[in-house]
């Protein structure tokens, strides 16, 4: 193929326009911009929270006033105007629903359009959605055929208010407010998110989806999500999130908190394709995000799965406190970015009981102008005996202007732990692609055929569905990205 | 089938072929032979369509159509395949995977329907007997870690898949053992009939052996100097190439 002609591939697709970034001409209630504790009041009574919400809040944010933000990431982001933000908007319709007749019918459409239907006769079978728009929880399916088997699923929110005891006793437990900048942000403003709990004993029959949404214009999008698993039981959580295009950043700052008792297992798994701006780098949404889980009970395991292709800046570290004897964690990440996006990337293995495991796989694929890093934790503490780690970090180039970097960071404070670091770095050759061409695939297929084969690894480990809107969406991020 | 016309082809400014007349017919087998650096590979990949030489003058026809106007991946579908000197290296990419999306899209570009996973299967394994390729292969990654042997076997099973109407094998015979050597060769031969043809490029007559040549070419600095039958290639397994570098005046 001439070199135009893979040019002229490349610049269709590269530039090709996001396809979840519409704007839904829905009502919102919004607070107006701003954030002080009157705002945090606000939202809270909005909400009707009990007391003890309103005191958890108010605590992050006087923490969060004494907070600047981190630095240390390999990122280039404008200054942030937490002021200029709306922390609460929430699309208008009846306070309860009752049925899927009560959703708006935009708010509907909407996610029809994104190929989430919300009538639950189209789901697809064995997966029970959350669907969260803006500050609001919309809809959750399936709840009753889960709460059969003593399964919690249900919007924050309601969790709130219907299992009070529960929040309070494990929110704030693995993500506590001081955390971090971001996470201190989030405690003081969230709005919604998912919560699920399921009870000794129980595999939840179904996967459980979380599908996230930023609609409404200057707002921040700030949920939180809370995962309990009791002893001996097992979930398979999936979170996929969209938004519009716009020319402004908007920021999202989630907190996911996981809790995973003897003897229980927890996959989690994300696609993040929230909008990365455009190839100019113009708008997109900055992605912060603080995602832990303990493996509090012995032989308990915590398997975490991303595919990350969206948002202009990414920080991200999903980490596992590796705490019960014989507990074990997975790491399998995708990261691609194109154009002007960021990505800074990577997780945290904390390895305090005896005899914890941890595997680290990591593929950056970075095209345009774009740089991709990996950021990774192993820490062994000092009494832990027999830890084991395991990681990889690979990172494919496309095209000769981005980058891609490797910051791994080794605690081992224990004699008899075994680590093991590998990484690698490639590019997508011409030869490989004119051996496609040869055989009769276009350059297109070929890019396509080869980052999934580099990605594969980790798109197996998702659930089937997912992986294959996976693998879509890694084509369409990338084709072309070769020239 | 291809008429190759008067061509000329440089790299960087430098020319490398300089006026080439060949003409292939079906169910013909040609050999190329030549020095090092005669320019038997560029021939190879001009073929084929790759961007890196420029074709300066000339023609190359392929049943009926301009070839050098089309993309290789077209080239491909019009039944042109390439046997690899250095077969390329696709990790992650598994070979089942791969050769199943070349026959459909070769499919496609006849107007037919992809095949079913189980009528793939089959197919495989037919043309795995017929070039006597191990299975552990063909469930690997393309050509990741195979040997030298085991990469070229492997080129041979994927034209048995995509059974071309003109395969040009570019030194397909360097660094087989003899045993590897006869499999490749079988190969070819059980894929002849009197519609394909065959270009054979290798530097050594060993090959030859084992694929009869009806015609056998002799390459050299960007010509053809040299056109005889079999007999030419022993001739030059005697003699070397010093007496065509004479000749020819250099």
């Amino acid at each position: 193929m001439a070199k135009e002609e893979q040019d002229k591939i490349l610049n269709e697709v590269t530039e090709s326009e996001y396809k979840y970034g519409f704007v839904t001409d829905i009502e919102n209630d919004d607070i107006g911009k701003g954030l002080n504790e009157d705002i945090i009041r606000m939202i809270s009574a909005k909400k009707k929270e009990p007391k003890f919400m309103l005191d958890f809040r108010l605590k992050a944010y006087r923490h969060w006033k004494t907070m600047k933000m981190p630095e240390w990431a390999y990122l280039d982001i404008p200054e942030i105007d937490y002021q200029d933000i709306i922390y609460y908007s929430t699309p208008k319709q009846k306070a309860k629903l009752e049925s899927m007749d009560d959703v708006d019918p935009e708010i509907r459409a909407t996610f029809d359009k994104l190929g989430i239907p919300l009538d639950e006769q189209k789901i697809l079978a064995n997966v029970a959605v959350d669907v969260v728009m803006d500050s609001s929880s919309v809809k959750t399916t399936f709840k009753e055929a889960l709460a059969e088997k003593g399964i919690i699923f249900c919007s924050f929110s309601e969790a709130v208010q219907d299992h009070p005891d529960l929040i309070q006793e494990y929110m704030g437990t693995v993500v506590p407010i001081q955390d971090n900048f971001f996470a201190a942000l989030n405690s003081a403003v969230f709005s919604d998110g998912s919560f699920v709990y399921i009870p000794k004993g129980v595999r939840c029959p179904m996967e459980l989806s979380t599908y996230f949404r930023i609609n409404a214009e200057n707002t921040g999008q700030f949920e939180r999500t809370l995962i309990v698993c009791e002893e001996e039981s097992y979930v398979s959580y999936l979170e996929g999130c969209t938004a519009p295009m716009r020319d402004e950043n908007q920021l999202h700052a989630a907190i996911v908190e996981i809790i995973v008792k003897d003897n229980a297992e927890v996959k989690y798994s994300t696609v993040q394709n929230w909008y990365p701006g455009d190839k100019n780098g113009k708008g997109g949404i900055y992605n912060f995000v603080t995602k832990r889980g303990i493996c509090e009970g012995v032989n308990s395991k915590l398997m975490w799965a991303q595919v990350e292709t969206g948002s202009a800046v990414t920080w991200k570290y999903p980490s596992t406190i590796l705490k019960g004897d014989g507990s074990s964690s997975e790491f399998y990440s995708v990261a691609v970015t194109n154009n002007h996006q960021q990505a800074d990337t990577g997780t945290k293995m904390i390895h305090i009981g005896n005899n914890t495991k941890s595997t680290i796989i990591s593929k950056g694929i970075s095209a345009g102008k774009s740089n991709n890093s990996y950021r990774g934790l192993v820490k062994v503490s000092k009494n832990c005996e027999g830890a084991r780690n395991f990681s990889q970090c690979d990172s494919l180039l496309l095209g000769d202007k981005c980058g891609a970097h490797t910051f791994p960071y080794l605690e081992i404070g224990n004699q008899s732990a075994k680590v093991e670091h590998e990484a690698t770095t490639s590019k997508i050759g011409e030869d490989q692609i004119f051996y496609c061409n040869q055989r009769g695939i276009n350059t297109e297929d070929a890019i396509g055929l080869i980052v999934n084969g580099y990605a594969k690894e980790v798109i197996n480990k998702m659930p089937m569905e997912f992986a294959v809107e996976a693998q879509k969406l890694l084509q369409i991020s990338l084709e072309g990205s070769v020239g | 089938m291809l008429s190759i016309k008067n061509l000329h082809v440089s790299i960087e400014g430098k020319d490398i072929l300089k006026g080439i007349n060949l003409d292939v017919k079906p169910g013909e087998v040609h050999a190329i032979m030549g020095p090092n650096g005669a320019g038997k590979s560029t021939l190879a990949s001009v073929l084929a369509g790759r961007d890196l030489f420029n074709v300066t003058e000339g023609e190359v026809s392929f049943q009926g159509k301009d070839l050098l106007d089309m993309e290789p991946e077209d080239r491909a579908k019009e039944g042109i395949f390439l046997g690899f000197q250095y077969p390329i290296e696709i990790p992650g990419v598994s070979t089942v995977n791969f050769m199943k999306t070349a026959v459909n899209e070769h499919r496609k570009y006849k107007g037919l329907d992809p095949l079913s996973a189980s009528d793939f299967l089959k197919l495989m394994r037919e043309k795995k007997s017929l070039v006597e390729i191990d299975s552990k292969l063909t469930n690997r990654s393309v050509n990741e870690g195979f040997s030298g042997g085991e990469k070229k076997k492997n080129e041979i099973f994927q034209m048995a898949m995509l059974e071309p109407k003109l395969a040009v094998l570019d030194e397909t015979d360097s660094g087989l053992d003899i045993d590897a050597l006869r499999v490749v060769a079988n190969g070819v031969n059980k894929l002849k009939t009197r519609d394909n043809a065959t270009i054979v490029i290798t530097h050594y007559q060993r090959l030859l052996d084992y694929i009869v040549p009806d015609v056998v070419h002799v390459l050299y600095d960007g010509r053809i100097v040299k056109t005889a039958g079999k007999e030419l290639a022993l001739e030059l397994e005697e003699k070397g190439y010093d007496w065509i570098k004479e000749e020819n005046g250099k």
